[in-house]
């Protein structure tokens, strides 16, 4: 077996950048770092269907917003503790990936990317119209919520821990689904579906668990950051240029390797953080996103990860 | 009787690819499928091997009845198959492709036991020193070896090929014959698809023939070349399967 010390360095990567905030007790770089984790869990289980399974979900996030607001709603309405509203919402996310995945796993390429986008859409209006979600404006957290975590500041940190902690959980889900053997199963599907099943893979259960998975994770993301918000509204829930946002730090960082999703999003976040206060840029950071990402897909279609493996042989074992 | 096809028929629309076909094939045996370009041969294994399910007819497998079974439960009983377009999983190692094999087909390995059964399969095939390149990087003999790799790897109790000779030099094709013949000494039933009639002639216990779908005959190298159904259809020149028989009997 391959030596595999990718998992060494990025954890303590992630560990250490986790720790700026708390150790500068600051709010500022606590703000810029909960946004870091949010996107490195959103790339990577998007990675995993996308990278992994090749399969284009183009309206990943979708289910960050269902485990947004089936979180939201349970602490708003019923005052349930975060974390275990936070993994309903992940089951929920799930749980609508499975079912949908039914009929939408059947498609493949082009066809599935666009309908992904349609389920994003269709779930938007349908939150829109329901009336106990509080329709298009939302809900808002009464802040008697936020004493149960010992006020709202406190309340921020916990979320902030929480977040800490549901990254480096999905980077573990990751990697230990990309050295198993339904790992395998999944890359012989984004390789070549027939082939795959005619060597014995149950392609249509290997595909609905690796997009319920990589639902799950969105899901508690969105509960985190919704908690955090203390309001939640349809066209924040089901932002689709976060959905685009998602697929650019996979493709930035590598899609299908293990280390290139949390590079991509932290290179990301930064770019878009940067461009952001510049005045000449700040409207065009989704425009100069779109040309780097042409750029890869033209130039370096592993993205960075996966030209660095291709130049550097032996630093494979550390560039999973 | 490991594997009996009774009377399949699949229709693509109103093109019947495969018409009222029967055969059985027995433990162990090389067992050749010849006939003309679009005589359905490529239908049949993709309804073998359930790719395809047939509108009529029944396939059994070791006396059990498989014609609607999914396709990767197929390979998981013990039937693996190449593809005459190489299907390789590109962005993977040429180790990984085995060890696909091996996870999935009958074998059922561990991804640790996976890897060992795959650079044994590998070393059989000649491919050892492929092993750590991108499936994409090989020449396309290669690909079939690898082709046939990694089916080798899933366990079969038989393998469909899917002409692993098409494309080879005359040294390769030899080469490869050795390879199937070894296959069958290890106790696996062969079942091809084969231009190159030379080859097929040499190497197979029985035969058939499609055209147009059909069966038009069954039996022997000897039997089959004679038959004049099938100088017809397909050797044309009877002369030419003269010479087929006689090359056998002087290389084998």
């Amino acid at each position: 077996m391959k030596k595999r010390y990718t998992l060494f360095w990025l954890i303590p990567l992630i560990v250490g950048i986790s720790l700026i905030p708390v150790v500068t007790n600051s709010v500022i770089y606590r703000e810029t770092v909960f946004l870091i984790l949010m996107y490195i869990t959103l790339a990577v289980s998007l990675n995993i269907i996308l990278g992994y399974t090749g399969y284009v979900s183009f309206g990943h996030i979708v289910f960050y917003g269902i485990g947004g607001y089936t979180s939201f709603y349970l602490m708003y309405k019923w005052g349930i503790h975060l974390i275990i509203a936070m993994i309903i919402g992940g089951i929920v996310s799930a749980l609508v990936a499975l079912i949908v995945g039914e009929a939408v796993l059947k498609l493949r390429g082009a066809i599935f990317a666009i309908a992904t986008i349609g389920i994003n859409e269709a779930i938007k209006s349908l939150v829109t119209n329901l009336p106990f979600l509080g329709g298009a404006t939302g809900m808002f957290f009464n802040f008697k919520i936020y004493k149960t975590y010992g006020g709202a500041s406190k309340a921020i940190w916990f979320a902030y821990y929480l977040m800490v902690i549901v990254t480096i959980v999905t980077l573990i889900a990751s990697y230990l689904i990309k050295n198993s053997k339904f790992g395998y199963g999944l890359f012989a599907i984004r390789e070549d579906e027939d082939a795959a099943t005619v060597l014995g893979v149950n392609t249509k259960r290997f595909k609905s668990i690796a997009y319920a998975v990589s639902a799950f994770f969105p899901g508690l993301v969105g509960a985190i950051f919704f908690f955090k918000a203390g309001n939640i509204e349809p066209e924040d829930a089901f932002h689709l240029v976060k959905s685009i946002e998602m697929i650019f730090m996979v493709m930035l960082g590598g899609f299908g390797t293990l280390s290139g999703p949390p590079i991509g999003a932290l290179l990301y976040e930064r770019l878009k953080g940067v461009l952001l206060v510049n005045p000449l840029f700040k409207n065009l950071h989704m425009a100069i996103a779109g040309f780097v990402l042409l750029i890869i897909i033209l130039f370096a279609p592993g993205g960075i990860v996966g030209s660095l493996r291709n130049k550097f042989k032996k630093l494979r074992g550390l560039l999973e | 009787m490991i594997l009996k096809i009774q009377s399949i028929t699949k229709r693509f629309g109103g093109l019947v690819a495969v018409n009222k076909v029967s055969f059985e094939v027995k433990k162990q045996e090389i067992f050749g499928i010849i006939g003309p370009n679009g005589a359905g041969k490529t239908t049949l294994f993709n309804v073998i091997s359930g790719v395809y399910y047939p509108e009529e007819g029944k396939i059994f497998f070791n006396n059990k009845e498989i014609t609607k079974l999914d396709c990767y439960k197929r390979a998981r009983l013990g039937i693996a198959r190449t593809h005459q377009i190489v299907k390789p999983l590109n962005e993977l190692t040429v180790l990984e492709n085995v060890m696909v094999g091996a996870c999935f087909g009958k074998t059922n390995a561990s991804l640790k036991e996976s890897i060992l059964i795959a650079e044994k399969v590998l070393n059989g095939v000649g491919l050892t020193d492929k092993k750590d390149i991108l499936a994409a990087k090989l020449n396309v003999p290669e690909k079939k070896r690898l082709e046939l790799a990694r089916a080798l790897a899933s366990g079969p109790d038989i393998i469909l090929l899917d002409e692993v000779l098409a494309g080879l030099n005359p040294t390769e094709a030899d080469e490869m014959l050795q390879v199937i013949q070894k296959i069958r000494e290890g106790g696996i039933t062969i079942l091809m698809i084969e231009h190159l009639m030379h080859a097929i002639m040499k190497i197979s216990d029985r035969i058939i023939v499609l055209d147009y779908g059909a069966k038009i005959a069954e039996g022997t190298p000897e039997e089959v070349a004679n038959n004049p159904k099938v100088i017809e259809a397909y050797l044309g020149d009877p002369d030419l399967a003269l010479k087929f028989i006689k090359s056998k009997e002087n290389t084998l």
